[in-house]
């Protein structure tokens, strides 16, 4: 269907302009949504070139001098690289070994119940965190795990020391991971859920009539029905290692916890906005989202290949 | 025998029965793992619920009784109110709302306006740029500038210390975009072109035939976008530092977070400490309140909003 005219760079701006002029009202509608992307989206990509430049406010990105790949190696010299990777990893690392498997099993388990109306009553209690701030959720996880909190208490009366888990950095991987599962648990599960009620009913029938018991049907029809989404979402979580909740690890660290807490996130907060190292703290996010999108791109060919499933 | 095999395999469900509603009990093996998981799930509703009980009845309790009481708590210590006067009358709960308010309004207002609009230009295959637009919007998904250009950028706009600095940069989210543009792309064209033929232009079709055709998804974009500014307090605190526009959660950082409940409180040094406690948890529930109180109206979207969330393109 190509016309000749649609090869030429003319042919495609002559085309253009016709297609802008008869959708006019649709581009028309179209246009803020694009310069909404372009100043809130796009700048801020051209602004990480002050990474490269040694960043004067007075002379803008532009009229800033380059200084090549220093800050980046500041970065990498300094004293806290090692501890700021590390920690990003782990936090991540403990969230996917313990928080990506806690909605699947949740989901098999509400499966498993007879009583719909106390499916319903779970789900109704489990899904109510997720609508929480996480400022109240930090609010009340500081007070629970401070001296004499609940959290405290426990931890004595299990042989622990009476000082307060949220200034002891060795309980804050803890505490961060086991509050987000509190809080994600229920709603992670609802998709999982979704996709276990659209199993064919007519395998489980099958499975019923080869001799199958309820275990067995779990492992040969429930686990493969939900294979596909669970490597999908497992993609896009190993995409997002070098991601952290950072809003919730700044309410909930201290100076005394940062040898487990600070990520690298917070470190950019901290030099980028508090003391305003923009040029330094704009490297260290830079390279951040850099390894984040290698990350996903690799994790992405790596299900592809495995399982078939990829989310491009 | 016979019974007894009978009951072991029950006759197929007929159609429309829930699966669950006729799945077969399995002997002792079966009885013990529901037993088992029955207690599991209670036990995970226990630990869901109790944190917000503790809290509610802490914040009921005598601020004395509460700074002695050890172990677990299943009623207030006595029985005090003056926590919850407290908080009303702190003036930054009250400008918190407000400004909470307002955001959540005017945000989502702007947010369903630009969605809609987008979503609807792009749901057209015939638009020549509809393909580059949506990369650039994709790509957005997997790559950002970073928290610093960010807050330079909004610097430079001169929208620090105003409510549009945390409402403008994030008047689009384009993962919300794409949910609606999949629910206008679901809706058959036949109904466009009826209204094409009526004379209707591009405004009116959206207006009047997509969006009251995609109102499950537009609710439940509308929940995503209400919620995340209801809970949204990093960029208010970088963005924002005249104490008159703080929203909520700022509020409430300083209260929960840095423990500034001073201004609340007068008298003597002892109750001080304790009082400081049961103010904390007052605010919680207050802050909480408006939470719950839709809660009940929001959860038949809930499934809704996971599915619309998976779908992928």
């Amino acid at each position: 269907m190509t016309t000749p005219s649609t090869r030429t760079p003319a042919g495609y701006l002559s085309r253009l302009g016709r297609d802008l002029a008869r959708n006019r009202v649709a581009y028309l509608m179209l246009l803020p949504v694009v310069a909404y992307f372009v100043v809130f989206h796009y700048v801020p990509m051209y602004g990480t070139l002050i990474a490269f430049k040694d960043f004067n406010p007075a002379a803008g990105i532009a009229g800033s001098e380059w200084v090549g790949l220093d800050w980046f190696r500041q970065f990498f010299n300094g004293l806290f690289v090692e501890r700021l990777i590390v920690n990003t990893l782990l936090l991540n690392i403990y969230d996917v070994l313990f928080g990506f498997p806690a909605p699947i099993i949740l989901a098999l388990l509400l499966n498993e119940l007879t009583s719909e109306r106390f499916r319903r009553f779970v789900q109704t209690i489990t899904y109510l965190p997720h609508f929480i701030s996480v400022v109240v959720v930090a609010g009340m996880l500081l007070d629970f795990a401070a001296r004499d909190g609940i959290l405290t208490q426990v931890a004595v009366a299990l042989g622990g020391t009476p000082d307060p888990l949220v200034n002891d950095p060795s309980w804050f991987r803890t505490l961060f991971v086991g509050s987000e599962i509190w809080q994600s648990v229920g709603w992670g599960s609802i998709i999982y859920l979704a996709t276990l009620s659209a199993i064919n009913p007519s395998l489980y029938e099958a499975a019923r009539i080869d001799g199958a018991n309820r275990w067995q049907r779990m492992v040969h029809v429930t686990l493969p029905g939900l294979l596909p989404i669970v490597s999908t979402l497992l993609v896009l979580r190993l995409g997002q290692l070098m991601t952290v909740g950072f809003e919730k690890v700044i309410l909930l660290y201290n100076p005394g916890t940062y040898e487990t807490a600070d990520v690298i996130s917070t470190y950019v907060y901290r030099h980028g906005i508090l003391d305003a190292n923009y040029s330094y703290a704009a490297a260290v996010g830079l390279c951040n989202s850099a390894v984040a999108l290698l990350l996903l791109v690799a994790a992405n060919r790596l299900s592809r290949k495995l399982t078939g499933n990829s989310i491009w | 025998m016979q019974t007894h095999a009978m009951s072991e395999t029950p006759a197929l469900p007929r159609p429309g029965t829930s699966l669950r509603a006729f799945r077969p009990r399995q002997g002792w093996g079966g009885a013990i793992f529901d037993t088992l998981n029955i207690t599991v799930l209670s036990l995970l509703c226990f630990i869901t619920f109790y944190p917000f009980y503790y809290v509610l009845i802490a914040s009921l309790s005598d601020p004395l009784a509460l700074a002695t009481h050890r172990g677990l708590m299943l009623l207030p210590q006595g029985l005090s109110f003056e926590a919850f006067e407290r908080v009303w009358q702190n003036p930054m709960v009250r400008s918190g709302f407000v400004n909470t308010l307002v955001i959540v309004v005017g945000g989502t207002a702007l947010n369903l306006v630009l969605t809609c609009c987008g979503a609807y230009a792009l749901s057209r295959r015939r638009l020549m740029l509809e393909k580059p637009v949506m990369l650039m919007i994709i790509f957005t998904m997997f790559f950002t500038g970073g928290l610093v250009p960010n807050y330079l950028l909004v610097r430079d706009l001169g929208l620090l210390d105003s409510r549009w600095a945390v409402i403008l940069p994030f008047a689009v989210s384009a993962w919300n975009l794409i949910i609606l543009r999949s629910a206008f792309n679901a809706v058959p064209k036949d109904y466009e072109e009826a209204a094409r033929i009526d004379g209707a232009g591009d405004f009116t079709i959206l207006a009047q035939v997509y969006v009251p055709l995609c109102m499950p998804t537009l609710a439940v974009v509308a929940m995503f976008y209400a919620v995340a500014h209801w809970n949204g307090y990093f960029y208010s605190m970088i963005y924002l530092s005249d104490r008159e526009l703080f929203p909520l959660q700022l509020v409430l950082r300083e209260i929960l977070v840095s423990s500034s409940t001073d201004s609340m409180m007068t008298g003597e040094a002892a109750g001080r400490e304790a009082l400081s406690t049961t103010i904390k948890y007052a605010t919680v529930i207050v802050a909480t309140l408006p939470v719950l109180a839709v809660y009940p109206f929001l959860q038949r979207f809930f499934a809704k909003g996971v599915l619309v969330g998976g779908i992928k393109e």
